[in-house]
């Protein structure tokens, strides 16, 4: 390091003797932080968007339709007249859809990485593992499809009453697509936990089903329970899989082979016509829109603190 | 002292016997997803291939079944790629290397970070809201290519960040001092030594991201992609459609023909996607560097 006067010597000879100073350079070493800043700056004005957006035109269609008709109305038929707007079957159709994919995908995709954390050999991992990325990485498009020409046959085969669109065939379709998320999300967590607590209850005669389920399983509950949580919040925006095998009927039922409707399905519903902008169609987008994103939001946010609050550090 | 140790043995062999059965259950667990997967493949395999053929590449959509092609799909996927890439590519690795190089460690940087793990969470749907709102009505680009573009690059920004704050981050701090040691600038340093070592990681990043941006279908929905379009856009505010849209339109309807139309489409994108996949195992594999 210079010491104090040679650093104002060299400030003051700076700028027309210096050769090994390039004006360029030096130009992009200044300039360059500040556009790297504001592209970190577009995600938070992304978030910015879709809250003020979102916002903006829920206020507006509260204006129009009274809230408490919109959280409590058992009703919702917004393009049939008469209009009515209560939330409660859109979101009870949403609702069952997720609990038939989290009653579906939790039991599989935890014995699955209880399976490859615990007891697969290394060869069958490598194996396993791509296939599961596979699965994870296939568009809902092509899980709608699976649901509408596999599932719904085999469910009406099985219960003849059920319907051509029904929440059970969706919601075991988009199960299958939330297993590669929970299985790998908790197979992370079950790998995190130290070898040397397994070797220790396998010291005292415990087979590798008692270590797996009273060891590691509590050992790393945490990223287990945030990974089901993810799965859920995953489940409740998922889209094209409950537009194609859900149906568009929002009824306030808890029968799964009825015929629903979802908050995403209606937005879909509704954006495949041509809503002009304004309208009470086109606030109903952004009202579910909004009742979708706080419900996505506040489970990210349960998972993140439950997997920071609840870890258990070794 | 025998009984006892009769008992013992009988509850060693129960327990053991706890062990295999379960192994096996979770075993079946895990073969569940695979089975799910070959049903998936041979179904669509089964139901598409018939229809599979060149005329699918060089039609536009149609009323009826055996002319129909997914042309426009195609070309408007690719249109969007074609903005989607280098815009996500320049927004994503800069946002990256402002938080892993320059970032002061403060509470705006952990908000920012805090932010983008929130997004990656947001469903698409919301994504697609938005894009309703700001770019087709508030900015008046209509139901548009760009439109469309412009909110799918939103979408998959979060997925290259990560991707490229990893890559970055792995590496080592001995590598930016040498260059330092050199008398490089910071910028220097981030872009001749930085940038390049961990190029492969944002590679694969960005691959995974546009493998996501292909087969997303609901966020184009809602921003207004046509179901129908017989015409390839010709600039950036012409109306446009995609491939997961077409295939949308065809295996909603109820006529077998269609359905059968839509799963030779989604052969094709399957396979588009599986190449993709591919070629980030290949770059990972031969490009990523151990330090």
């Amino acid at each position: 390091m210079p010491n104090k006067s040679q650093s104002t010597l060299s400030a003051d000879a700076n700028e027309y003797s210096n050769p090994f100073k390039n004006s360029r350079v030096s130009k992009m070493n200044k300039v360059m932080p500040v556009l790297l800043f504001l592209c970190a700056i577009v995600s938070v004005l992304t978030t910015i968007g879709i809250v003020v957006t979102l916002l903006s035109e829920t206020i507006n269609f509260f204006k129009v339709v009274p809230i408490q008709d919109f959280l409590f109305g058992t009703k919702w038929s917004a393009l049939i007249e008469p209009q009515r707007f209560g939330i409660l079957p859109l979101l009870t159709g949403t609702l069952m859809i997720t609990t038939i994919a989290i009653v579906v995908a939790l039991p599989i995709g935890l014995a699955s990485a209880i399976y490859l954390s615990e007891y697969a050999p290394d060869k069958v991992r490598r194996i396993i593992k791509p296939i599961l990325e596979v699965l994870a990485g296939v568009p809902t498009i092509v899980y709608g499809y699976f649901a509408i020409s596999i599932i719904t046959p085999v469910i009406q085969f099985i219960f003849p009453g059920a319907g051509v669109y029904n929440a059970l065939s969706a919601g075991i379709a988009v199960g299958i697509m939330i297993i590669p998320m929970i299985c790998s999300l908790s197979e992370d967590a079950m790998s995190a936990v130290p070898r040397s607590l397994r070797d220790g209850a396998y010291a005292l005669g415990a087979t590798r089903f008692e270590v797996a389920l009273k060891i590691v399983v509590p050992a790393a509950f945490s990223g287990i329970v945030s990974s089901a949580v993810l799965a859920f919040s995953r489940a409740l925006g998922e889209t094209m899989i409950v537009s194609l095998a859900a149906g568009s009927t929002p009824t306030l039922t808890f029968n799964p082979l009825d015929s629903i409707q979802t908050m995403t399905a209606y937005i879909v519903q509704v954006s495949l016509g041509d809503v002009a902008r304004g309208s009470i169609e086109y606030g109903s987008i952004f009202a579910v829109g909004m009742t979708l994103f706080i419900f996505t939001f506040l489970l990210n946010i349960l998972a993140q603190y439950i997997s920071r609050r609840f870890r258990e550090e070794y | 002292m025998n009984i006892f140790q009769d008992a013992n043995r009988q509850q060693i062999a129960n327990r053991r016997l706890k062990d295999h059965l379960l192994h096996t259950l979770f075993l079946l667990a895990t073969s569940v997803g695979i089975i799910a997967l070959t049903v998936l493949i041979i179904d669509i395999i089964i139901d598409g291939w018939a229809h599979l053929s060149p005329d699918l590449f060089t039609n536009f959509p149609s009323r009826k079944a055996e002319n129909a092609g997914m042309k426009s799909g195609l070309i408007g996927s690719l249109y969007i790629l074609l903005i989607l890439i280098p815009l996500s590519f320049v927004m994503g690795v800069g946002a990256a290397i402002y938080l892993e190089e320059y970032a002061p460690k403060n509470k705006f940087t952990r908000l920012v970070q805090l932010n983008i793990s929130t997004l990656a969470g947001v469903p698409s749907i919301v994504y697609g809201i938005l894009g309703l709102a700001l770019f087709v009505r508030m900015l008046g680009l209509e139901k548009s290519l760009i439109s469309g573009a412009l909110t799918m690059t939103l979408l998959v920004l979060p997925v290259i960040i990560v991707a490229s704050q990893e890559a970055i981050r792995a590496v080592p701090r001995s590598r930016r001092d040498a260059s330092f040691a050199l008398g490089a600038t910071k910028w220097q340093t981030v872009s001749r030594s930085v940038l390049p070592s961990s190029i492969p990681g944002i590679l694969t990043g960005v691959i995974l991201a546009v493998s996501r941006a292909i087969g997303e279908t609901a966020p184009l929905i809602i921003v207004g992609a046509s179901t129908y379009v017989a015409f390839l856009p010709q600039s950036l505010t012409d109306a446009f459609t995609a491939m997961p849209i077409q295939i949308y339109n065809w295996i909603s309807r109820p006529q077998v023909e269609f359905k059968d139309l839509g799963a030779s489409a989604i052969i094709i994108l399957l396979a588009i996607l599986i190449l993709l996949n591919i070629s980030a195992v290949i770059i990972r594999n031969r490009y990523q560097k151990k330090f």
